[in-house]
């Protein structure tokens, strides 16, 4: 593997008498797309502010092409954040917005004008260049953050909460549009999120965090596929656990379970309670004997077809061991 | 508690109180423009006590004066209570103790405010003067540029100061193009306010002023000449203070209200 672009090392952070990041150390590659996802307060947003430089680590380097830039202010790193709340300022254009941070660098004038040309053709809002930020609506805004930020084509890009504020198209659209962006400029994207699919679509890898810990790290295929823990398989994605005895649980994923399979390791019977269509694919709640929980199962709308279910019906169901995965089961810390 | 509202009780309560509190006033501006030198003869309108204002020395030199100390004390106590509003909101952690010192001068009865600075100048022999009636007024005005100031702040979106040091600019520069524009109108909204208050307090300048008339100001004038009765001259050049505050505070309470908000 070539040098990484970024290398954080035993990197921790207090507050008073929580510490609200420990020890992580974390290698990140040019041009990767990296998420990390942990539930609030799992140190995530700690970790994103500690890169962009408004927190101090207490311990540990960041090294930035094997320079440690640890103890730099933000405004001297090549480091840009875009902030959850986009933190636009609200005095100033739109154009004045995206050219702030190439006036800070004191390029030439003619230069900054064509830059941010460009960035507003990138972004699609050159006709609302001369508008105010609180013209523009919530989507546009996040445009003109993103440009903002791009604008000074930094090595690392830092994105917080990336998409959190969007209504579901528009953030479909942005993710798109964000990926196509990582291609064509070139740029290393940490994207801090709760939301697990957002995660799983953009990222090449995912970082799970939890309780300032890193738990996990990999792509987004070896996180959801052999999580490495009960609460990592139950972090990302749905899971399906069933007590196996002797304090461990087997785990399996909705799609895994096959309804009315003709061969299968285990089989089980059980009756529909609940049955939610979603267009691509059909959800089922299945209460059985195996666990107090119902089991979510999912079948394919292709499947549902050739074999119709609904509430109340008497299903079989049944997995392949090699689906399934055991745990053991961990005392919940709040 | 709607329904009370347009009773002919509430509107004739409304009016005796609106009376109560303007009548004198209007009274005053009224007879400003009287052309009897009497004030209890109407002699019909006119404006020759204002033009005598312009004829009268002492009362030029003693408006010279007041505008003097208004804005030098003005724009030190912008300055100054305007950082102090950024510090204090900034590091909020630091407790109710500094919060009340701040908010001390706003609530200190002027009389002992003014009898301590007095003491304070003569014990340090400090010569009294325009310039210690200046430090008297910024003593106060600080607290009410401070005050405002403050309030804006708590709407303040602290993150677009971290987005301009992310994007390249020092502390100074960020003050500079992010956090004073976006505060500007509270600031001038306190420093009209500051103006208004130094241009007619009379207790804290009396006292600070030392000795001779050379650093009377408006108030002082018109409490010595008062000695000798009301006199027209003197409603006209109250009308006239009174006008430059109303002014003045209609302009602060604009621009509080019409300033740029975060969204």
């Amino acid at each position: 593997m070539k040098a990484p672009l970024l290398s954080l090392r035993g990197l921790s952070k207090r507050f008073g008498r929580v510490a609200a990041v420990c020890d992580v150390t974390l290698d990140i590659a040019g041009n990767e797309f990296f998420a990390l996802l942990g539930a609030s307060g799992s140190g995530k947003t700690t970790l994103l502010r500690m890169l962009a430089g408004f927190e101090m680590p207490d311990a540990g380097q960041i090294l930035l092409d094997g320079q440690d830039i640890a103890s730099l202010a933000p405004n001297r790193r090549p480091v840009n954040l875009m902030f959850q709340s986009y933190a636009l300022f609200p005095h100033m254009s739109v154009r004045t917005n995206i050219a702030y941070g190439l006036e800070m660098e004191r390029r030439p004038r003619a230069e900054i004008a064509e830059r941010v040309a460009e960035m507003l053709a990138v972004i699609q809002l050159d006709g609302l260049a001369d508008g105010r930020p609180d013209q523009l609506s919530g989507g546009q805004r996040q445009r003109v953050a993103l440009a903002r930020a791009l604008i000074k084509r930094p090595r690392v890009l830092l994105l917080d909460e990336l998409l959190g504020a969007l209504d579901k198209k528009l953030r479909t659209a942005m993710q798109l549009e964000l990926k196509r962006l990582q291609h064509e400029v070139g740029i290393t994207f940490i994207v801090v999120t709760h939301d697990q699919d957002e995660a799983l679509v953009m990222a090449d890898r995912i970082a799970i965090m939890k309780e300032g810990r890193l738990l996990q790290c990999g792509t987004p295929h070896e996180v959801y596929e052999h999580p490495v823990d009960r609460f990592a398989a139950d972090f990302i994605g749905v899971m399906n656990f069933i007590e196996a005895g002797r304090g461990r649980s087997l785990a399996i994923r909705p799609e895994r379970i096959r309804l009315f399979p003709e061969t299968a390791d285990t089989i089980t019977e059980g009756r529909v309670i609940a049955r939610a269509y979603h267009g691509l694919d059909l959800q089922l709640h299945v209460q059985t004997a195996l666990s107090p929980r119902p089991l979510r199962v999912r079948v394919t709308s292709d499947a549902a077809d050739r074999r119709p279910v609904a509430e109340g019906d008497s299903v079989t169901l049944g997995w392949n061991l090699a689906d399934t995965r055991m745990f053991t089961d961990q005392e919940e810390t709040p | 508690m709607d329904r009370h509202a347009n009773t002919p009780l509430m509107w004739g309560i409304l009016a005796a109180v609106v009376a109560f509190l303007y009548v004198p006033i209007s009274v005053l501006m009224a007879l400003s423009f009287n052309d009897s030198g009497l004030p209890t003869v109407w002699r019909g309108i006119s404006l020759r006590w204002y033009g005598a204002l312009w004829h009268n020395a002492d009362i030029l030199s003693a408006a010279g004066n007041t505008l003097i100390v208004a804005l030098i004390s003005t724009a030190i106590a912008t300055v100054l209570g305007t950082l102090l509003a950024l510090g204090v909101e900034q590091r909020r952690r630091r407790g109710r103790a500094l919060e009340a010192l701040i908010f001390a001068p706003m609530i200190i009865p002027d009389i002992v405010l003014a009898i301590a600075l007095l003491s304070f100048f003569s014990l340090t022999g400090v010569t009294m003067g325009l310039h210690t009636i200046i430090m008297a007024h910024v003593v106060f005005n600080l607290a009410f540029v401070c005050a405002v100031v403050r309030a804006r702040l708590k709407s303040f979106d602290w993150s677009i100061v971290e987005a301009s040091s992310d994007l390249g600019a020092s502390g100074f520069t960020t003050l500079r193009r992010v956090v004073l524009p976006v505060l500007m109108p509270a600031v001038i909204s306190g420093a009209l306010l500051a103006f208004t208050l130094s241009v007619d307090e009379f207790i804290i300048a009396f006292f600070t002023a030392g000795a001779g008339r050379a650093s009377t100001t408006l108030p002082m004038q018109i409490f010595a000449m008062i000695r000798f009765g009301v006199t027209p001259e003197i409603n006209a050049l109250a009308a006239l203070v009174m006008a430059v505050s109303l002014i003045a505070l209609t302009l602060a309470q604009r621009l509080n209200r019409g300033g740029v908000t975060a969204p």
